[in-house]
């Protein structure tokens, strides 16, 4: 095995970059002016990594890492000193009840929870199921208010497997969060996951006879802004949305992409209206439309969309993008960055409007994650009143 | 009555750096000799056994050279002083 090499130093005020692949973890690093970047790793080589976190909050220096070994299966790690160390929690872990009939396949999620509470921390797994921790990370436990849910047995794997792989605790309600679950929709608990229900009104689901089922559409991605967590943007499987009052009802905001197909979506840091996406070509061709990587932001909550191509291969780059391959920091400008399932990571500093290739050579890349160190209330700000009305934009139905 | 049990490279962190454990008790077959080799490093559980109790797909287990998937799988009967070898399968990576 390869021997992974370490970042040399790590302070207050970087940018760390955790770049999760098919065959093991890269840290990628460097200052509030981002012009160049420190690499290190791999670490849990031969592993696949589809969930990474960072978790800053209570003076923490924490990295979480969801391996699976194709011999040894999932585990979740954890290191409190940029990768030198891992270590696995303590106490009952992320795995099913032995009497379940049920085995973890795969961590898609980790996410610190939102609100005052610093010790509060979600995984979403395969097959769908959400666990939590309370103290930390130190022991977890099954939320059984969503896995004894009756839509359940109906769940259905789409491509990536029957994943629950988006987890939004409201930044103004610890008692309330969205998930999302491929194949199953979207759904919401407004009681702490006591009781959940699907939240899918307007979003489409292509691949069955009911176009507009309560539940089970193949929901890619939903991102919300903490300063506005009434408003939502969704990628499907096909479709792009926007709610504007939690999830209850969706809006098409397809307007003016190359295609409303993707898996990537990521919302601006500091601007509830701003969200970048990467869309793909179609479910039969999983790649960037005409040979271009191009993302594309919407600043007008999805009224129209506008490529970013600047410093992005326009030739050839039949690229792919995944759910949770694309982040933001939180400086200003933001950072945005996204790896492929080529290896390549491109990072931009300035919004968006130019991007430069920052690793290559990596095995596919399945998960970024940006933080910056030291940024204790990173994800957990509450949330500021703003206005939620809805702004106008051109439905549009996707082409056949 | 003892067994052995010889874990792999990957393994052996999770048993306090060792790569065999010899145990002096006389389990009924591999399902009983593993459960007490999880008692003594519950760590390693997880790595070898899913939830619901089966050897993971790409997991093998041998008594002597044999593979217990020919013999009875978990039901395997354990000699007195037999080796029990757990090995990654030639897959992953």
């Amino acid at each position: 095995m390869p021997e992974a090499r370490h970042l040399s130093s790590c302070r207050d005020g970087d940018v760390l970059l955790l770049v999760g692949t098919m065959k093991g973890v890269f840290l990628l690093k460097t200052d509030r002016r981002r012009a160049s970047w420190e690499a290190a790793g791999p670490y849990f080589p031969g592993q696949a990594m589809y969930a990474l976190a960072y978790d800053g909050r209570a003076g923490r220096h924490r990295i979480w890492a969801g391996a699976e070994s194709g011999h040894w299966g999932p585990a979740l790690h954890s290191s409190d000193d940029f990768g030198r160390t891992w270590i696995e929690p303590t106490g009952p872990t992320v795995r099913f009840p032995e009497d379940g009939g049920l085995t973890l396949k795969r961590i898609w999620q980790i996410r610190p929870g939102g609100g005052s509470d610093p010790d509060t921390l979600y995984c979403g797994v395969e097959p769908a199921a959400l666990f939590v921790s309370r103290d930390a990370g130190t022991t977890w436990s099954l939320v059984t208010g969503l896995h004894d849910h009756p839509h359940r047995p109906r769940w259905e794997p789409g491509g990536g497997g029957l994943c629950l792989h988006t987890i939004l605790p409201d930044p103004a309600d610890s008692r309330r969060m969205r998930i999302a679950i491929s194949t199953g929709g979207v759904y919401r608990t407004d009681d702490g996951g006591a009781t959940w229900r699907a939240s899918n009104k307007g979003v489409r689901a292509e691949f069955l006879p009911e176009k507009y089922p309560e539940f089970g559409q193949c929901v890619h991605k939903v991102v919300q802004h903490p300063a506005q967590p009434a408003r939502l943007f969704l990628q499907n499987h096909w479709g792009l949305y926007r709610s504007d009052d939690g999830g209850e009802n969706w809006i098409d905001i397809a307007n003016g992409v190359p295609s409303d197909f993707g898996f990537a979506m990521v919302s601006h840091p500091h601007d509830p209206d701003t969200v970048y996406i990467v869309p793909l070509e179609s479910d039969a061709f999983r790649c960037t439309p005409e040979g271009k990587l191009r993302v594309y932001r919407t600043r007008n909550a999805g009224a129209s969309w506008e490529p970013l191509r600047r410093g992005l291969p326009q030739k050839s780059a039949f690229e792919t993008v995944l759910r949770d391959a694309m982040d933001a920091d939180r400086l200003k400008p933001a950072g945005i960055y996204f790896g492929t399932r080529s290896g390549k990571v491109f990072a931009s500093r300035d919004d968006g409007d130019a991007w430069k290739a920052i690793a290559e050579g990596l095995p596919p890349v399945v998960c970024v994650r940006a933080a910056v160190v030291g940024d204790a209330a990173a994800k957990m700000r509450p949330a500021k009143p703003r206005d939620t009305r809805a702004r106008p934009s051109r439905a549009r139905r996707r082409a056949a | 009555m003892s067994f052995s049990v010889v874990l792999p490279g990957p393994l052996s962190p999770l048993a306090g750096g060792r790569n065999r454990v010899d145990v002096q008790e006389s389990p009924a077959d591999v399902g009983a000799a593993l459960a007490v080799l999880f008692r003594l490093y519950p760590a390693i559980k997880a790595r070898v056994v899913t939830e619901e109790g089966q050897v993971r797909p790409h997991v093998n287990v041998f008594v002597g050279d044999e593979s217990i998937r020919y013999t009875g799988g978990l039901a395997t009967p354990v000699p007195d002083r037999a080796e029990i070898v757990i090995l990654p399968a030639v897959s992953g990576g």
